[in-house]
This record gives structure tokens, sequence and C-alpha cells, in this order.
């Protein structure tokens, strides 16, 4: 397996290469310059700017310049927020996007593998509906519709949160729980159809049939296989969160990576947008791995490629 | 056109589906006629600023004075355009894609899906921000060079980019049934007749994946919707006075304050954007219920 992860990893590198290069390549192809504003900037502070940030010359020249630097861990100064690297700004931001994720995934697996599970014990009654109608509820109803309708009513009519800001424990809770509704109810469905997929199977009728108690079939036997299309949905889910938390981050104000990939890629910043691009890239790509090997760990019928 | 008839069988013995589609009609002809009977025009400016709901504007207005009835049918009339020529092009790349892998086999098979999960592990929708806010300038030019509106750059930009990244889902599922198709009696005896590969794929095959393509085009239409409006809704996609679902949203999002709520320019466009989307999605689900071969009674 040891083999496989590395193979995996290399596998990588090719790709994050060619994902950098077409954002670096498309952002200063393109018309248009970073420092270009509403003022006429004077000819010789234009050069002395891009002599600078090494934007001077072909873009081949810029182009190898970038990647050098990339290769050795920097990813340059970003031309938007000037006089602070790419990687201060990341290394700041990153966290706070990551903790608004992880918790938003958190939530998204409990609710979601609670109330699935639920719904698939009461199949067919009006519980097991109720839940299906607010699944495809919450799939349906865009995050940045549920939001404002989230602060409109808890936060600013019945003061129960925050509604805006960064820091303390109980502003995380109101853009998490916002941020995780759609992967909820899509987990909600995939473990629902799952569960009744796997009830119907003859270890589950043996495990019965040896006189366990109806928990212990659910959560000893069942659901442990039942688990397989959420890891599998892991992938997806984790990509979803992170273009999510984008909006979430402007929503909430949040200074989270999401607000300043927006702001750098329209306005032409090269070394921000294509830095924010690697990171987004390498962390999915890292996650999709780590989800292959929890399903390979789980259900030892998969081999890993 | 058979499996476009059992189409209509199935929706039409299951009530729910009938009120799913009726709905879906009425946007649709209020989205087409909506902004040509009204007495506004959508980027018409007045004095009337954040009006509530009244006989002279249904939907009340925004900042700028402007009908919120007529910016809402408007802004349905971009949502809808770009989900559905979103959705015909990742239906084109899609289903080619997937019948080319399924019906090669092996080598080419193996290395097709490989890309399909590669593109799969990558930020697909943080990729499109990046070229349609780079591209948008060299289109809106080329646009103009044509004779076109230049402010349509983006709407071109959105359409072709998003219908290039949302078909990942149908190549895979396509790829499933012809690997399975592949293997009929009649498939083989084509082939032994001399058929050429092309007229099995054309003939043979695409008709028989007909319904599940239609099933997994409804599914595709509120994705590309969805990912349109959250773009708009950034501020990287459509631009002022053009509107679609999602600046409307971000119009009324960005006003909200505990002094005074503008709720109507909430309501209104995120109330019609989430039923179409419910709607789209029930009719979806339900369909792919009767169709797909791998969901199972």
């Amino acid at each position: 397996m040891t083999a496989i992860i590395i193979r995996r990893l290399l596998q990588a590198i090719p790709v994050l290469f060619i994902v950098v290069t077409l954002t670096f390549l498309l952002v200063r192809a393109a018309p248009g310059n970073p420092f270009t504003t509403e003022k006429k900037i004077p000819a010789e502070i234009m050069e002395q700017l891009q002599k600078e940030y090494d934007l001077k010359g072909s873009i081949t020249h810029q182009y190898a310049q970038y990647l050098w630097k990339v290769a050795h861990g920097n990813l340059s100064i970003s031309t938007q927020y000037r006089n602070r690297t790419v990687n201060e700004i990341i290394a700041q931001s990153l966290p706070v996007s990551m903790v608004l994720g992880s918790v938003a995934y958190f939530l998204a697996l409990l609710f979601g593998i609670t109330f699935g599970g639920w719904a698939a014990i009461r199949h067919g009654r009006p519980g097991d509906r109720f839940i299906m109608l607010f699944a495809l509820l919450g799939i349906s109803i865009p995050i940045f519709v549920l939001a404002p309708l989230a602060v409109i009513f808890l936060a600013l009519k019945l003061n129960l949160l925050p509604a805006y800001g960064w820091g303390s424990p109980d502003q995380i809770i109101l853009p998490a729980l916002c941020l995780s509704v759609p992967f909820a109810a899509t987990i909600a469905r995939l473990t629902r159809g799952s569960l009744l997929e796997v009830l119907k199977l003859d270890f589950v009728r043996t495990a019965r049939a040896k006189g366990l108690s109806e928990d212990a079939v659910l959560f000893r036997h069942a659901l442990k296989v039942a688990i397989l299309p959420i890891i599998g949905y892991s992938g997806p889910a984790a990509a979803g969160i992170l273009t999510g938390s984008i909006v979430i981050e402007t929503l909430f104000g949040i200074p989270g990576i999401g607000q300043f990939f927006v702001n750098s890629a329209s306005n032409r910043d090269p070394f921000m947008t294509s830095g924010v691009v690697l990171v987004f890239s390498s962390f999915l790509i890292l996650f999709n791995l780590l989800a292959d090997i929890l399903y390979f760990i789980v259900d030892r019928r998969v081999k890993l490629e | 056109m058979t499996s476009l008839l059992s189409f209509y069988r199935v929706v039409r013995n299951d009530l729910f589906l009938i009120v799913c589609a009726v709905f879906l009609l009425m946007v649709i002809v209020l989205t087409i006629f909506g902004p040509l009977i009204s007495h506004y025009r959508y980027d018409e400016i007045s004095n009337a600023s954040l009006q509530q709901p009244s006989w002279t504007h249904w939907f009340g207005t925004d900042v700028n004075g402007r009908d919120l009835l007529t910016r809402t049918f408007f802004g349905a009339r971009v949502s809808l355009t770009v989900a559905a020529f979103g959705a015909l092009i990742s239906l084109t790349v899609g289903v080619s894609y997937g019948m080319v892998s399924g019906y090669a086999g092996g080598r080419v098979d193996n290395f097709m899906m490989r890309l399909v999960e590669i593109i799969y592990s990558l930020p697909t929708l943080v990729l499109v921000i990046v070229i349609v806010t780079t591209l948008d300038n060299p289109v809106a030019s080329l646009l103009h060079r044509l004779g076109m509106e230049e402010s349509y750059s983006r709407l071109v930009l959105i359409i072709v980019f998003l219908g290039f990244t949302e078909w990942l889902t149908m190549a895979r599922i396509i790829r499933g049934q012809v690997l399975v198709l592949k293997q009929q009696p009649f498939v083989q005896a084509s082939l032994a007749l001399g058929q050429s590969h092309v007229l099995i794929l054309w003939k043979h095959l695409l008709p028989n994946l007909a319904g599940l393509i239609v099933v997994y085009l409804t599914l595709t239409v509120p994705t590309i919707m969805l990912d349109e409006s959250f773009m708009s809704f950034l501020g990287v996609g459509l631009q002022e006075p053009l509107a679609s679902w999602g600046t409307l949203v971000a119009n009324a999002a960005f006003l909200i304050n505990p002094i005074r709520l503008y709720w109507w320019m909430l309501l209104f466009p995120a109330g019609l954007m989430t039923l179409t989307l419910l709607v789209l999605n029930f009719l979806g689900d339900g369909l792919r219920d009767a169709f797909d071969p791998r969901v199972k009674k």
C-alpha cells in the first residue's frame, strides 16, 4: 500500500504543475496589468514596479522566474496586497478557512448520517418522507440564500448568535451550519439509500437471527457497510465545501482565504491567484487520496490502484 | 422517440410530477414573455428607490429604483439560458466521452477514466472563476468585432466553461451503461454484419442511452444554474446592469442590516430560484427512479 500511496503522490506533481502553469500563463497572457489603477501611472514607475515583482520581460521569462521560486516554496509577493508575500497571506488566512470547513464537514457528517439513518429505519413512514423532503430542500436552496435567511432570523430577529465576524467560538456556529446544509442533505440521502440496501442483505439477517438487539445490528454491523458511499462522496464534498466557504466567508466577514482569492482573481494578481489555486488543488488531491485510503481500509474488497 | 413517449407516461401517472412540470413550464413562459409585457426595462433607473411591493411595482424596487418584478424575470432569463446551454455542452461532451471510453474499453478506457478522476479532484469552479475573469476583456473585444453586445462576454464564457466542467458525472454514468450494452447480442450481431464502430455508437447505443441521458440532463441543469448564480453572487459572474438570480440575491444579501429589512429584495428572486431548483430536482429524482437501471425499485 505504501508504494501505491507514493505513486499517487508522485502523480500529483505533474497535475499540480499543469494547473499552476495554466493559471499563471492565463493571468499574465490576457491583456490587462495588475498595476493598472484609475490614475495613470508614469512609465518609469510602472517599469520599476514590474521589475520589483519580476513581471518584466517576455512571458516565458516571467514564468521561468516564478516557477523557480515556487519550486523553492516561495509563492512570490502579492501585487494586490502590496508588501505582503503570498506565503504570508495564505499562512494567515488558510487556517481560518480550514477551521470553518472542518466544523462544517463535521456537522454535515453528524446530521447527515443521523437523519439519513433515522429515515432508513422509518422507511416509508411519515418521518422518512419528512426528512427526505427536507433533504431535497437542503440540496435545492443555495447557501447564499440560506445564509442571509439564517442571519435575519437567528441573528437579527432572535439575537441567538452573532451575525458577523470571526474569533470567538459562537461566531463559528452560524456560518459553519449554513455551509454544512447542502452536504448534510446529500449525506442523509446517501446514508438512507445505502442503509436500505444493506438492511436487505444476508449478513444482517444472520445478525438478527443470532438474537442481537436491533441497535447492535444497526450500529455494529449494518452501518459499517452502509458508510461506504459516504466515504466515496467525501472528495466531491470537500471540493464543494471549499467553494461554498468562499461565499460564506464573504457574507459573514470571515478573514479566510476565499476573499483573497476572489479579489486577486478580479484584480489580475498573478502570484496570489496561482498560489491559491495551487493550495486549493493540493489540498483536494490530498483529501481525495486520504478518502481512497480510508475506503480501502474499510472495504477490503476494493483494490487501491 | 419511444423513450420520450415513456417519459410522458411516467410523468402522466404521477400527479406530483405533473405539478412540477407545469410549474416549470410556467416559469419558462413568464421568463420569455415577462420582460416583454412589463412596463419597465430591466435597467430602467428611477427615483423610487427601495420601495415596498405595491400596485405599481408588484415585487418592489431595488436601490436604484429598478422594478424588481422585471429584474427577477430578466434574471430568470439569464439563469435559465446559462443552465440550458451549459447543460447542452456538458451533455455533448459527457455523452461522447463516456461512450468512447466505455466502447473502446481496455487501455483507452483506463486512461480516459483516470483523467476524469484527476479532474474530479481539482477545484474546477475555482479554475472557471480564474478563466472568466481573465478572458473577459479579450472575449468582449471579440464580440465587439463581430458586432455583438460586449457586455455578454461573461455570459458566453460562463456558459462555455461551466459546460466544459460539469460533464464528469454524465461521462461516468454513460460509460458504465455502455460497458453493459456493448455485450448485448444486438451489438455483437451488428458487429458481425460489418457495421462500423461509429455507426454502432450512433445507431444502436445512443437510442438505448436516451432515457439515461435525459434523466441526468435534468440533474445537470440545476447544478449549472447553481454554479452560475454562485459566481454572479461573488461578483465574478455577470455584471450590472445585467441581472441573474445570483446577482439579485447578492444585492439583497449585502443590504441586510439590523435597522431596516428590505425583505422583498430577498424573498422574490431567492424564492423563485429555490422553487425552480427544487422542482428541477424533484423531476430529476422522479425520472431517475423510473429510468435509471441502477436504481432498484
